[in-house]
């Protein structure tokens, strides 16, 4: 029987070929000698002819399903990435991240507009009548309220926690914050055209806008900006840049050109995401300079310069152009 | 073949089982992605079904939590023996390993060389590029940031919302928000979810197959030697539907519903076994004539898809 003949003859190369791809997804590239990558490529190119031939010749259900999957393996190994986690994640903070970060300059810009036209908004009007905080924030039961003294205001910008314990718990509490959902939020609301990306942004500069305002009536915003940026800095850039991130969805889908919508989309959403997982990094290190640096550090002409320092690193990281090295893409 | 097949069926339920099974087949067809590498010979890729992609999502979940509950009662025990101190530094600790297991979960396991979670290996599924090119870490982390937004978001909201009367109809809203993006998969042809529709990912069914012997192995010495022979007319009966059921039937079932089919298939082809002869040595024998038998015809261009294929 010819199609008998046809696996008899073949089956031994497919059994290595499966071997081969098997301990590949196991232990990757590292767990392949080098007589296997040398095999590599002709064992596939044969197990994918054996299957377009087995197709038409053979009627043994059992070897064609072997071969359709043991081929779609051999495909995502033989065409998949290569790299390794630890080069990939080195690519990343040497390379990708910034340039991603500096190609999406408008969409920054507007991100930044968004969050700060907010904050201005709502700090002139609850400067000009209070009530404006109590529309802002609702009856929470924020102690740091327009009806709150000099003394108490001032007292919350210098607690001394010395205790790393505290400070672990408050590092823990940062993550758990409202800042690293509002980030993956404002990207993942962009594709409905950006718009909830954008809102989400205002009302967030209206929040930190009207809190600015109830401690700049009682003659505290100079301390208050130093207990604020010393990971605000930080903080606020990781948040403008997942709206960046939002709104380059969002103008793919609105705006998508010649290209398809769906095409369009795609593309922005891979460069998006490089921007996300960056900014994600950022509230890692803002929730670390809130957690240990706020409670060490009382002193204002040192937070000052922190978050002067924070706000040119990451100016410079990610916006100094560097140099290219080869063009090598994983 | 099971119980109900081995009575006769009447020609009208015939005709019902064949259209079934014809749309069954196509059903099957509509989830066969091609894809063609350079090679030039297509691969079929397998859309993965609704079910499953739900079911790896729930083992992934209880996997989560698993290891939530892991990590907390292993923090607590080394904790206890520090007092009071030492619960406040567990809990700090406990709350930032759950921040990363919730939030890397997803995206460290389909960033791996399998590029599946737990819950989509045990299923054989896996996440692939929707265009055939490679899976980037930017796809990964795309797809599974919306993720957050179609289910988790709307389903914390949901809980802390409670049983509040006030917001009983944001509830309502929440809900069918949250139950537009749960089902959103069920409403397009490849079965993607919001994130897939962003990433440009799709997740396809692709189960480990072990390549098993050949049944017509077993019999080249009656192919030669001719111990049963049969007529082209005997092997005309059946279609490949049949065979592959016969396939089926010989890889994996008892000797009982073997017997039965032998006896059917004799009744039907007008076959008088020889003494001596087992049933399975009758089938393996026909399963090997009627193989040869419909790939030669397969070669000269004639697909006779199964017995009611009169060609």
């Amino acid at each position: 029987m010819k199609s008998y003949r046809f696996r008899e003859e073949r089956q031994a190369d497919w059994k290595q070929l499966e071997d081969i791809v098997q301990r590949a997804e196991q232990k990757g590239v590292s767990g392949l000698s080098d007589q296997d990558m040398e095999r590599l490529p002709g064992l596939y190119r044969q197990a994918v002819s054996s299957l377009s031939v087995a197709r038409n010749i053979s009627l043994d259900q059992n070897v064609i399903a072997y071969l359709e999957t043991l081929c779609a393996r051999a495909y995502f190994f033989v065409y998949g990435t290569r790299s390794r986690m630890g080069e990939r994640i080195a690519q990343f903070f040497a390379r990708d991240w910034a340039a991603a970060v500096s190609a999406a300059k408008g969409p920054t810009l507007l991100a930044f507009l968004c969050l700060f036209g907010g904050a201005l908004l709502a700090f002139f009007l609850t400067l000009n009548d209070t009530e404006w905080y109590w529309t802002f924030h609702g009856g929470s039961w924020d102690s740091r309220n327009p009806n709150a003294t000099y003394d108490e205001l001032r007292a919350t910008l210098y607690e001394e926690r010395r205790d790393i314990v505290d400070m672990l718990g408050a590092f823990a509490a940062q993550l758990f914050s409202h800042n690293s959902g509002i980030a993956i939020f404002a990207f993942a609301l962009g594709f409905a055209f950006g718009v909830p990306t954008a809102v989400l942004l205002i009302y967030n500069g209206v929040y930190l806008g009207s809190f600015y305002a109830v401690f700049w009536q009682k003659g505290l915003a100079y301390e208050l900006t130093g207990w604020l940026f010393i990971h605000g800095v930080t903080e606020l850039f990781a948040v403008i840049l997942a709206g960046a991130a939002g709104f380059m969805i969002g103008g793919a889908v609105a705006f998508p050109g010649r290209k398809k919508r769906m095409q369009s989309m795609r593309e922005a959403g891979e460069k998006a995401a490089m921007v996300i997982i960056g900014a994600v990094v950022m509230l890692f290190i803002a929730a670390l300079l809130e957690g240990f640096g706020r409670q060490l550090i009382t002193s204002d002409a040192i937070r000052y310069g922190i978050a002067i320092t924070s706000l040119i690193f990451w100016l410079g990281y990610f916006y100094l152009p560097r140099r290219v090295e080869g063009d090598r893409r994983d | 073949m099971t119980e109900a097949a081995l009575k006769h069926p009447t020609p009208v339920e015939e005709g019902k089982r064949r259209r079934a099974r014809m749309k069954a087949r196509q059903t099957e067809a509509k989830r066969v992605r091609t894809l063609v590498p350079p090679e030039g010979a297509a691969l079929n890729l397998k859309i993965s079904t609704f079910g499953e992609r739900f079911g790896a999502f729930i083992l992934d979940v209880g996997l989560q939590f698993l290891l939530m509950f892991v990590i907390i009662f292993g923090i607590a025990s080394i904790a206890g023996a520090f007092g009071f101190r030492g619960w406040q530094i567990a809990w700090a600790v406990a709350q930032i390993l759950i921040f990363f297991v919730r939030n890397f979960y997803f995206i460290f396991f389909e960033i791996g060389r399998k590029a599946a979670t737990p819950g989509k290996r045990a299923l054989g599924l896996r996440v692939a590029d929707r265009k055939g090119g490679r899976l980037t870490a930017n796809a990964v982390i795309a797809r599974n940031f919306l993720r957050e937004l179609e289910f988790f978001l709307p389903l914390s909201v949901l809980f802390s919302f409670g049983a509040d009367g006030v917001a009983g109809w944001i509830n309502w809203l929440l809900f069918i928000w949250c139950g537009l993006f749960v089902l959103f998969p069920l409403f397009n042809k490849d079965k993607l979810r919001v994130g897939d529709l962003v990433a440009g990912t799709m997740v396809i069914h692709a189960p480990k197959v072990q390549l098993l012997d050949d049944i017509a192995s077993a019999t080249p010495a009656t192919e030669t030697t001719g111990a049963i022979r049969f007529t082209p007319a005997q092997l005309d009966v059946y279609g490949i539907h049949e065979l592959h059921v016969l396939e089926d039937v010989l890889r994996q079932s008892t000797p009982e519903i073997k017997r039965n089919v032998a006896n059917r298939i004799a009744t039907k082809i007008g076959y008088e076994p020889a003494a001596g002869e087992s049933d399975l040595m009758f089938l393996e024998a026909f399963y090997a004539g009627l193989r040869r038998h419909l790939e030669q015809r397969m070669l000269f261009g004639e697909r006779k898809e199964d017995k009611y294929d009169k060609r």
